[in-house]
């Protein structure tokens, strides 16, 4: 990626960098066509979710209704509970009926709790989504921090201790490091729970059960976004602009932080929007070690309930959550770099 | 000022004093959290472990020991060779939502569970039963087809509680029960909050004023939850092997029990190899129980050569009944016709017992010729694939029920694939006797003639292995059913 010929022009850099603005694509037909299509992704990404996600829980071994009543159950207990939960109807009306009630906004009843999906969910959802929102912003921070810094001293010690400890915390699994962390901060220093959620009713409070966690899963997103950001801000040093930036005399810092920053911010912004998509598969592991009751924990209790109604719909709402994420990463290269709106 | 920080520090100390002395709340911990909050839907153990006996009462109740107990009947007494019950009730029994208990209110719950369209777990339990009259408020007569001599166990189950008909349908998110605690809350994923009853017909039964239910899934944090004071009792810790550092800890007790899980090496009867029972006896001489136990249940586990639990009287040892001798087993493995050892599939499900179990008795197998084929499946998968389908040769699981041995009568549909005209007539023998002397003597048949038949390679006990505060008394040791008893419990200085 070699810098355009505007970049070159002397004014461009006594005025600062544009800031983000709404994107201004070329006429509104190219606008609307390209809401169209992502609408159209969106859907059949669901669509096709929902079919391949059907599938896979038909296939597997295990009835809700067994599971239920246990095996001192009685047979025809469990033909009756079969026939309740409309699990004896054949396959297509139930990917129909399912289907159906998604297109209504009804994400149907659970068949262990009993209660609606959406509500079940809803519950998971606040203590999921500050945790995630929490653990990303920590591993933007200390990754961001230490990928330039480390940059910034390359070659020298600072560089290599970063590059050590990154690749330490890319090595340590996560709930290694929380049952460390709880260890240290829960029980020898009693500073934070070492588990549980008490409820957002108890106010800011409940926040602190939400730091280990969250720090847990924040290393090794951070360790792995640290070393991308290294790596981009290395390579946008080497660019000629940077040097002009520096022969008109400002500072190494604000060389760093005003123009070698943004430029490398590319493939950092893709690697956070996969982590944000992955996140949730951390929560499965993170969740179940602090014992909090989110939506990872949701997911792990449903498949091994074979709650299977809840199974499919989170797993929809997941396919959901990634194409968003991925649409919002696209509006941010534009954001990040003002070329990118017209190459559309 | 000092004078004033020192008042202040002082009375942060009483305050604090104060608070600790008069310590009537609990928080105990549990691996699995219920599905939903009634029995008489779900057949999850942690259903009762929380709500039986503290909030919904059956007609009877099992003790400490195993032997039953009044519970909402105050008396019974059982006639005409054994098919009549009748049963007493206490006067003013309210639910917690003020409704009355009537005779007709325990006749319309026994309806419920045993009516044709019913999904209780425990049906089976209400087949027997012909007639339910209520001649007056406080006298229910059961009249039964035949005489059973477990009828009055089973009365003490989850799926036997007695619902109030308003409030029935709700209990899955909301118990009403007439026990001396009552329902305040559950945080689903996270706990269940109990608090003493007001209305309960005996005021002064409970000391705890609150008891939280947390549901810690991990055995790895079950540990550092104990140790950071977040949990005061774990009755069934995951990770056994941690037990000594609790033991060395003062802030705590370790109170090591039975239950009623017996675990064997569950074989196949009706599929080759262990359809021939040389086989079965083959493996039986191979299990060593001793490196199992050590292994599995960190030595906690008891060893058991049948089907019956050995803190019960009527327990005979036959754990030498196949000693350990690899000769001997190639030798019956030689007559059955698998000289060249047997290719079998061993099906764990994921319980820690049952993975560690698994994976030692295989390594033993393999000594005899065996070639031990270990395929872990998680519970689903066993419900399906072991347990529905028969599809396995052996696998490991705990049977928790009491007075469990009339599996072995299920015939050919149960899981075992075990049918025999001789254990079918004692068992009926049994079920049917009223004499204690005799019916021991069954019993003891029983446990030997499924020794006999080496339908399973009976390993361990599982054992009840919980960590309590030091402080707290009223604790069960042992566990023959699956229930809290809150109203024991209290706090001492």
């Amino acid at each position: 990626m070699s810098p355009s010929p505007a970049s070159w022009r002397g004014r461009e850099y006594e005025r600062p960098l544009p800031r983000a603005q709404p994107i201004r694509y070329n006429g509104a037909v190219l606008m609307t066509s390209f809401a169209l299509r992502r609408l159209a992704t969106f859907i059949a990404t669901l669509i096709a979710t929902s079919l391949v996600v059907f599938l896979v829980l038909e296939v597997l071994p295990g009835d809700p209704a067994l599971l239920m009543l246990g095996i001192d159950a009685q047979p025809d207990a469990v033909a009756a509970l079969r026939a309740k939960l409309g699990l004896d109807k054949p396959a297509v009306e139930r990917y129909l009926v399912w289907m159906a009630g998604m297109v209504r906004g009804d994400l149907g009843i659970s068949h262990t709790y009993g209660t609606s999906v959406a509500e079940l969910i809803g519950e998971r959802l606040v203590v999921t989504l500050p945790l995630a929102l929490i653990a990303m912003t920590l591993t933007t921070i200390i990754a961001l921090t230490l990928g330039v810094f480390a940059a910034s001293k390359h070659n020298t010690i600072g560089d290599y201790g970063v590059m050590t400890a990154t690749q330490l915390g890319i090595a340590i699994p996560n709930f290694w490091f929380a049952i460390l962390l709880v260890l240290l901060f829960a029980v020898a220093l009693g500073w934070l729970p070492a588990g549980g959620f008490p409820g957002w009713d108890q106010g800011p409070i409940a926040l602190k059960s939400l730091v280990l966690p969250a720090f847990a899963l924040a290393l090794v997103q951070a360790a792995i976004l640290a070393r991308v950001t290294r790596s981009a801000v290395l390579e946008v040093l080497r660019e000629d602009f940077v040097r002009t930036a520096r022969a008109k005399g400002l500072t190494r810092t604000q060389t760093l932080w005003r123009h070698v920053l943004r430029n490398s911010l590319i493939p950092v912004v893709t690697i956070m929007g996969l982590q944000f998509s992955n996140l949730l598969a951390g929560t499965i592991i993170i969740e179940n070690v602090f014992y909090l009751p989110g939506l990872g924990r949701l997911i792990f209790q449903s498949i091994n309930q074979r709650d299977l109604i809840v199974v499919k719909d989170v797993v929809v709402l997941l396919a959901a959550k990634v194409v968003v994420i991925n649409f919002i990463v696209d509006l941010l290269y534009a954001v990040i770099d003002p070329r990118l709106r017209t190459q559309r | 000022m000092r004078v004033f920080s020192t008042s202040l520090a002082v009375a942060l100390l009483m305050t604090a004093t104060a608070a600790f002395a008069a310590k009537d709340t609990i928080v105990i911990g549990m691996q699995d959290e219920p599905p939903v909050l009634d029995p008489t839907q779900n057949a999850a153990a942690a259903i009762d472990v929380i709500f039986s006996v503290n909030v919904y009462e059956s007609l009877t109740r099992i003790g400490e020991d195993g032997t039953v107990k009044p519970s909402l009947a105050t008396s019974w007494t059982i006639g005409e060779d054994g098919k009549v019950y009748t049963f007493k009730l206490p006067k003013g029994v309210v639910f917690d939502n003020g409704e009355k208990l009537t005779a007709e209110t325990v006749k319309w719950s026994f309806d419920r569970a045993g009516a044709p369209n019913s999904t209780n777990p425990t049906k089976r339990h209400f087949g027997n039963i012909a007639r339910i009259d209520t001649p007056d408020a406080e006298t229910v007569i059961i009249r039964l087809k035949a005489p059973s001599s477990l009828f009055l166990s089973y009365m003490a189950s989850g799926g036997a509680a007695i619902f109030d008909p308003k409030s029935a349908d709700n209990n899955k998110s909301t118990p009403v029960g007439t026990g001396p605690y009552k329902f305040k809350q559950w945080v689903k994923g996270d706990r269940v909050v109990l608090e003493k009853s007001t209305t309960h017909r005996d005021p002064s039964k409970a000391q705890i004023r609150q008891a939280t239910f947390k549901f810690v899934p991990d055995a790895a944090a079950q540990v550092p939850a104990l140790l950071a004071g977040d949990i005061d009792a774990f009755p069934t810790i995951g990770a056994t092997e941690t037990l000594d550092r609790f033991k060395s800890d003062s802030r705590f007790q370790v109170v090591i029990g039975s239950t009623e899980g017996e675990v064997p090496l569950i074989l196949n009867n009706n599929k080759k190899p262990f359809d021939d029972i040389r086989m079965r006896r083959a493996v039986n001489h191979v299990i060593d129980r001793k490196s199992i136990i050590d292994g599995a249940t960190s030595g906690y586990g008891l060893p058991i050569g049948s089907h019956f639990p050995p803190h019960h009287p009527w327990y005979i040892d036959l754990t030498n009944r196949y000693p350990r001798d690899i000769a001997k087993a190639k030798e019956l493995m030689k007559e059955a016709g698998y000289a060249n050892g047997a290719d079998v599939s061993l099906k764990p499900p994921p319980f820690a017992y049952a993975r560690r179990s698994a994976e030692i008795v295989a390594a033993q197998l393999m000594e005899a010729g065996f070639r031990v084929k270990i395929e872990p499946v998680e519970w689903a998968q066993w419900l399906d694939v072991v347990y529905k389908q028969k599809n396995y040769d052996m696998t490991v699981v705990a049977h928790v029920s009491p007075w469990d041995q009339d599996n072995y009568t299920r015939g050919l549909d149960y899981y075992y694939g075990y049918q025999n005209a001789e254990m079918d007539a004692l068992m009926k023998q049994a079920l049917v006797e009223s004499d204690e002397t005799k019916r021991k003597d069954l019993y003891g048949r029983i446990q030997r003639k499924i020794a006999d038949d080496a339908v399973h390679a009976f390993m361990f006990q599982l054992p009840r292995t919980g960590v309590y505060a030091a402080k707290l008394r009223g604790i069960w040791k042992n566990s023959p059913v699956s229930v809290t008893d809150l109203a024991g419990l209290r706090w001492v200085d």
